[in-house]
């Protein structure tokens, strides 16, 4: 990889994705050992559990440290630090940065800041490079990455782990079919992105047209927070709900999989089928982000793997 | 005298400077915006707005005394006034007549619409937009706008 940082799933070339799932399957498997003994600065502006944790592993397991600032109620920011400032100085702690942040753009402008690799651990209703790769490895295992048809499903609009998915994905073979509320369509720069790409995308609002074709249903939480109106919510809801009865429609090895955490949109009855993938997919998250660090620690920013 | 010629006495002639002509009707004061004046300056404006324009319908017209605009000036202009002409103007005469050109990329003039975006937070940098064929797009969150670009100037 040549990236000084990782902003956006846009970057990413096939190459760069395979080199990163290739290493990561070689630290699964035991095949190879990667070591660092540098420190990965924590700086998760939002609540996090499994990217903070698993970024946290992962450098442990490569041998390395992490320093944490520690919640935003207990750090300078509460004093009114800028974000310019509070990675400038962190950066000077440690040999790569992880942010989280709930503003768009973000890890954007931290990056032009510091020095040492920084990675977007997700920027608002952004952008989530890392959780892309994770995904892509999960397709990878259970169903490979070309002559894909994926159904996303969900919150599409805010969804920052869609976003980077849907870039991602055409790098790819894929058939692209997102399915959501009308409310809560991909927003207009994602749909830019795709036809630039010349993605093969289309956009629904009902499920059962096309389950019987996906090989993976990708599905995200309706996020209850962003509808003025708690009956609307109530009314799309359940409509984007995947349970055993839902899955009767669809092929036998359709895979299943969602970012976490999830609410109620996939029912626990379905973690027992052999379509859930989701905790592999939570589970994939540290090989994934220790062949990441490993890439761009050695590669320093400037070299290439 | 033709009759673009009597529609430019509207607005008094310069000595040295710019007139930015074809400016689409009511769109002056975001050219000003653009340019960065806000009369702090010093710098001597005059402005005609809702001019009758064969092109456009209605027109605007800006004439700034004592400066002449650079070419990056002009280009970010294009953004909002595509049909603008830009003439130098040097003791009384027009010594120089631009065409605008999108430029790709603008900085410092437009406020991204997204409330979440991290450059409205008040960090130490300036709104930088991508220019696409339609519309600009902000380089921090990605967010397009293609409506009304000049509701953003500022």
């Amino acid at each position: 990889m040549r990236h000084d940082h990782l902003i956006s799933a846009k970057q990413l070339s096939r190459d760069d994705i395979e080199t990163v799932l290739d290493r990561a399957a070689a630290i699964d498997g035991g095949e190879v050992t990667p070591e660092t003994d540098g420190v990965l600065g924590l700086l998760f502006f939002e609540p996090s559990t499994r990217t903070k944790m698993s970024f946290d592993a992962a450098m442990k397991r490569l041998g390395g440290n992490t320093v944490d600032m520690g919640s935003v109620e207990s750090s300078s920011v509460k004093k009114g630090e800028t974000l310019a400032d509070t990675v400038r100085v962190v950066s000077g702690y440690a040999d790569a940065l992880v942010l989280r942040h709930p503003s768009e753009g973000a890890a954007k402008l931290a990056s032009e800041f510091v020095d040492v690799p920084l990675i977007n651990a997700g920027d608002g209703a952004g952008q989530h490079p890392t959780q892309t790769l994770l995904d892509l490895y999960t397709m990878r295992e259970n169903a490979g990455l070309d002559d894909l048809t994926v159904g996303i499903m969900g919150d599409l609009k805010y969804g920052r782990t869609v976003h980077s998915l849907a870039s991602a994905l055409t790098n790819f073979d894929a058939r692209q079919h997102f399915v959501s509320p009308e409310s809560l369509r991909l927003p207009r720069s994602v749909r830019y992105d795709l036809h630039e790409a010349g993605a093969q995308v289309r956009e629904h609002t009902d499920l059962d047209a096309i389950l019987p074709e996906l090989d993976v249903l990708y599905v995200t939480r309706i996020q209850r927070e962003r509808f003025p109106d708690e009956n609307e919510y109530r009314q799309v809801a359940g409509e984007y709900r995947i349970d055993a009865e839902t899955l009767e429609a669809a092929r036998e090895d359709l895979v299943v999989m969602h970012p976490l955490p999830r609410v109620d949109e996939i029912a626990p009855e379905v973690d027992a089928t052999t379509h859930a993938k989701y905790f592999e997919q939570a589970h994939n998250g540290v090989p994934v982000r220790m062949a990441l660090l490993d890439l761009l620690l050695k590669s320093g920013g400037e070299g290439d793997e | 005298m033709s009759e673009d010629a009597d529609r430019e006495l509207r607005v008094s002639k310069i000595r040295d400077g710019t007139v930015i002509d074809h400016v689409p009707g009511g769109n002056a004061l975001k050219v000003l915006s653009i340019l960065g004046i806000d009369g702090s300056g010093g710098e001597t404006v005059s402005i005609g707005m809702n001019v009758p324009s064969g092109e456009l319908g209605k027109k605007d017209i800006v004439k700034v005394e004592g400066r002449e605009l650079s070419q990056d000036e002009v280009d970010v202009i294009s953004l909002i006034a595509p049909m603008a002409t830009i003439n130098i103007v040097r003791d009384f005469e027009v010594e120089e007549k631009h065409r605008v050109d999108r430029p790709d990329r603008v900085t410092g003039v437009f406020t991204c619409p997204n409330a979440n975006c991290i450059s409205t937070a008040g960090e130490p940098v300036e709104s930088v937009f991508d220019v696409l064929d339609e519309g600009v797009r902000c380089a921090y969150c990605d967010t397009i706008v293609r409506e009304d670009i000049a509701a953003h100037v500022g």
